[in-house]
């Protein structure tokens, strides 16, 4: 049986009939066809399919489409503004907090929603904050540091450093 | 050459804002209009027969196009999966593969049938519906058992369960005796799962009308998917293209080709319809090749001065129920077992056996975290043995002259393996740390400080070397440079990006050869349709010093045939014409000069040299002389709880030299990611097989331990350079240094932090659980160091 659904993605209202089974993550990108969002697992672990649903990180495999009815939804591609980069696309860009770009809409997002819960989170609240997406490329250095550069860009002092900074002695 | 100024520079990646935009295209992003599903319905259990396939039900559910067995496939499929030779020559057997099984399943996950519906909702709903009646037979998992005589058979049909053996270097007694101190060890390589975060998919769309096939695949090598591709399914190279576009991780689990690879281009031609396939995270957990599975027996010597000896290795590889396409690489292990040292005499041997589990291929490092891992362990119980510390072990034999020919023939180009030690211990405050540790243990403090000084062998490789190990195709690399007619460049190469940043370090290589705007140059890759005719991928720590090197070769053709027209257009001889930064002039006339872009101009129009065409293109081919021996030393600092068992990473340095850098950002992240990946295999990675049933218990990431930002400290990076003989432009390769080197660091510092505990062994992930036991059975008096789990 099918169901209604609207939802508000990247502020455009959606109307669409859609299963009651269908999940979240798959009416955005098979229904919308907004593919930005990622998957990564089966079980809620990778957090490569983070969006915004009222503001608040959510893995989007974890709920329904028909659960997202009335709500406002952000995903990657609604993160630039006026074709200006949001800060955490251009932090990691320029830390290059990437690598292959898989996990990386998610952890935008789980990111953001992140300092605007800490607009000045240390290295560790960081790392702590993130646990749930998993990146197998950049062993995690430049993500944070992407974080980092990007809470002093939206206003938080910059985070500050806890443990060992990265550093490349020599050769250069 | 023009005078360098892009080659070294930290460019920020201009595959970026693509990719933190959402507007990166990976396989599943594409469709083609009326694409249906597949679900594959794969085998429940390790080994067991086909007793019969029913599809009634399945035919008869909703959005279902079409299911397809292996009758349907065996029409439009011929031969075997490809296996290469690789670097074993004596192949005792090599099991025949068909990308779907007929009569009997040998591993959990084979593929039984497939089903095809309008929905993937629908076409996994449907594939439940398929009922086939298996006959389960014993299941063989454990390699010690599986040599046995009495042994159960992987393949029901087979001679027994032996894949290869072979000795590449005996013993010497003579030699062994001279040693006055010999450690002893077993090193279990467990098996992993690569885990890029894109797992594997194809969509395949077949023309029938123009016999064409177009195949979207997530792949490290498209031209080897066309070549294999082409050849099962009679269709030519210039009728199939295979496009690889931007690809979630690859770590060589994307190297092979799977059965998925043939069944879904199949199923398309079989439908008439396009046909899409995403794998799971379970299928891939269960079905993607995974990496190690090894077992090595190892023996060294030294003398009471700390003069090194032998080392000698057994490797028993586990190659699961099917040879992988390139299984054997992983031998390589043996041939590197000597490490960064002098020895006397190393002897090496290598064992494959067949089990009924999915098979193991390379994964990031493939043979050489093997080979560093019980070389430096090796190294490490000696200086234990010695009371030496281990980094004057290590001194006292690095190798130190250069080109070095290794006891396998395999020659060394570069290195300075001390300088990186120094340097990696000047970063740790290597002294101070063991002051630390010694203060700590009076209060119940463990510290460990473990190295690992590693060395590699990549670029792969000369055709002399890699042709007979691949069945004929050298693995050398090919580059297209087209300059048009307003001087813009498009670059194409047979390499493929998939994280590497080629987008960006390949346009800097041709902005200094060139001398035009690195703005100006694109770069393209990935699609069979582009190009040259063949490419053979990206693997090896090899798109830099063997593609890159393409790139740069046929940059220089391009600028040659520039430089004859620019004399031309002097009316000059060739001889006296310069090129610098972008420009060519007449020697002693810097002034009058002419730009690159209206030379390039000039090729496309009339009153070139006589004889010559118009255009600026070239193709080259690039065939290395040697490989290439990246090297470093890395040190990690861990504290063990010893009520817990809890293993805290406190520190980690790791100093690197790959030669030359085009991009250092991107060297470190590189180093970033591939050190992450071998902590993870010390610390948390392991696939579990249960020895009885041989069914899968780490099937999904609640079992498959993929660490997260939290399980990582912020790793201390330094570097030397010393340039490769090899090629001009004197790099080497980064991919897997990180990983290669990163395992044994780490439990050479666990081992370190509980050796007042008499613990000399620790195996691998070293789980709190597994060090608690260890802890406790020490202290018990009941263990001497020996673990009770092999
Ligand atoms: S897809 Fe992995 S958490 Fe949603
Ligand atoms: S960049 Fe590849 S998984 Fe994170």
């Amino acid at each position: 049986m099918k169901h209604k659904v609207s939802t508000t993605v990247n502020g455009t209202r959606r109307e669409h009939e859609v299963e009651s089974r269908l999940l979240l993550v798959h009416y955005l990108r098979d229904v919308v066809g907004l593919t930005g969002t990622h998957i990564g697992c089966d079980t809620s672990q990778c957090g490569a399919c983070t969006i915004l649903v009222d503001g608040k990180a959510v893995k989007s495999c974890t709920m329904f489409a028909v659960q997202a009815e009335g709500k406002n939804l952000t995903t990657i591609e609604g993160m630039a503004k006026d074709g200006e980069l949001h800060p955490l696309q251009q932090a990691f860009w320029d830390e290059h907090g990437l690598q292959c770009g898989y996990c990386t809409p998610g952890f935008i997002m789980a990111a953001a929603y992140l300092l605007e819960q800490n607009p000045n989170p240390t290295e560790d609240e960081i790392r702590r904050g993130l646990e749930g997406n998993l990146c197998r490329c950049t062993g995690y250095v430049n993500i944070v540091k992407s974080v980092q550069a990007a809470a002093k860009t939206m206003g938080g002092a910059r985070a500050k450093p806890t443990g060992h900074q990265a550093v490349t002695a020599g050769g250069e | 050459m023009a005078v360098t100024t892009m080659i070294g520079a930290k460019i920020h990646r201009r595959e970026d804002p693509r990719l933190v935009s959402g507007e990166g295209r990976y396989v599943d992003d594409f469709t083609r209009p009326g694409t249906v599903f597949l679900s594959v319905v794969r085998s429940p259990f390790a080994h067991a027969l086909v007793k019969s396939i029913d599809i009634t039900q399945a035919t008869k559910a909703p959005g279902v196009v079409a299911v397809y067995t292996y009758k349907d496939f065996a029409k439009v499929l011929s031969g075997t999966m490809p296996v290469t030779p690789s670097f074993v020559a004596e192949k005792k057997q090599i099991p025949p593969r068909f990308p779907i099984a007929e009569k009997e399943v040998v591993y959990q996950g084979e593929p039984v049938a497939v089903v095809l519906a309008e929905t993937k909702y629908q076409a996994s709903d449907a594939s439940n519906l398929i009922d086939v009646e298996y006959e389960q037979l014993p299941a063989v998992m454990d390699l010690d058992k599986a040599l046995e005589a009495k042994s159960p058979k992987v393949h029901s049909d087979g001679p027994d369960n032996l894949g290869w053996d072979l000795t590449y270097i005996p013993d010497d007694p003579a030699v062994m005796k001279e040693a006055e101190v010999v450690i002893k060890a077993r090193i279990l390589q467990q098996r992993l799962a690569p885990t890029s975060m894109e797992t594997r998919g194809v969509l395949a769309e077949y023309s029938k009308p123009d016999g064409t096939m177009t195949v979207w695949m997530s792949s490290q090598s498209p031209h080897f998917v066309r070549l294999f591709l082409g050849g099962a399914m009679g269709i030519p190279e210039n009728r199939l293209r295979v496009i690889s576009p931007d690809v979630g991780g690859g770590f060589g689990a994307k190297i092979s080709p799977y059965s998925e690879d043939w069944l879904v281009p199949a199923a398309a031609k079989l439908s008439g319809r396009p046909v899409k396939w995403i794998e799971s995270r379970t299928e891939s957990l269960l079905t993607t090749t995974h990496g190690r599975g090894q077992v090595f027996e190892v023996e060294a010597g030294a003398k009471k001065d700390g003069t090194l000896v032998f080392i000698k290795a057994t490797q028993y590889l586990d190659i699961g129920a099917y040879m992988g396409t390139f299984a054997a690489f992983q031998a390589c292990a043996c041939l590197l077992a000597g490490g960064a040292y002098n020895w006397k005499h190393v002897a090496a041997r290598t064992v494959g056996v067949l089990t009924n589990k999915v098979p193991t291929d390379p994964y990031r490092g493939a043979g050489r975290p093997e080979a560093t891992h019980l070389c430096e362990r090796a190294i490490d119980l000696l200086a234990g043995e010695l009371k030496m510390d281990p980094a004057e072990l290590r001194r006292k034999n690095f190798i130190t002259t250069f080109p070095h020919t290794n006891h396998f023939g395999l020659v060394f180009d570069s290195g300075a393996y001390e300088k990186a030690m120094d340097m990696a211990m000047g970063i740790a405050g290597y002294e101070k740390l063991r002051k630390e540790q010694e203060e700590g243990r009076k209060k119940g403090k463990y510290l460990g400080i473990g190295m690992s000084s590693w060395i590699e062998i990549c670029g792969f490789g000369p055709s002399a070397a890699t042709a007979p190990a691949t069945g004929g195709i050298a693995l050398v690399e090919s580059a297209q440079v087209r300059v048009f007619p307003t001087g813009s460049v498009a670059v194409y190469v047979g390499t493929h990006s998939h994280g590497q940043g080629h987008d960006t370090t390949f346009p800097q290589i041709v902005a200094d050869t060139l001398g035009v705007p690195y703005d100006s140059i694109e770069l393209r890759h990935g699609d069979t349709a582009e190009g040259p005719a063949f490419g053979y991928g990206t693997y090896g720590s090899r798109s830099l010093a063997v593609g890159g090197m393409a790139v740069h070769k046929a940059s220089k053709k391009v600028v040659d045939k520039a430089r004859k027209i620019a004399a031309h257009l002097f009316e000059a001889a060739e001889e006296d014409v310069a090129f610098d930064q972008g420009h060519f002039y007449v020697k002693g006339s810097p002034d009058k000069r002419k730009a690159f872009g209206e030379v390039a101009f000039a090729s496309y129009g009339a009153g070139l040299p006589e004889g010559m065409e118009q255009g600026l293109e070239a193709v080259a081919y690039y065939d290395p002389s040697n490989f290439v021996w990246p090297f470093g030393t890395h040190i990690a600092v861990v504290e063990v709880d010893t009520q817990t068992g809890h293993v805290d990473l406190k520190r980690y340095i790791a100093v690197d030299d790959c030669g030359n850098i085009i991009n250092p950002m991107i060297v470190d992240g590189q180093i970033h990611g591939g050190v992450a990946q071998g902590i993870s295999q010390a610390l948390y990675e392991e696939i579990i097989y249960d020895d009885e049933s041989g069914q899968m218990r780490t099937g999904t990431f609640t079992d498959y331990l993929v660490p997260s930002a939290n399980e990582f400290p912020v790793f201390e990076l330094g570097r030397t350079i010393t340039p490769s003989p090899t090629n001009e432009l004197g790099v080497k390769g980064i991919g897997e240094a990180g990983t290669i080197a990163s395992s044994i660091a780490i439990i050479n510092a666990v081992c370190d932090a509980l050796s007042p505990f008499g613990i000399k062994h620790v195996d691998m992930p070293a789980s709190p659980d597994r060090i608690w036991k260890l802890i406790h059975d020490a202290q018990a008096g009941s263990n001497h160091g020996k673990e009770a789990r092999k």
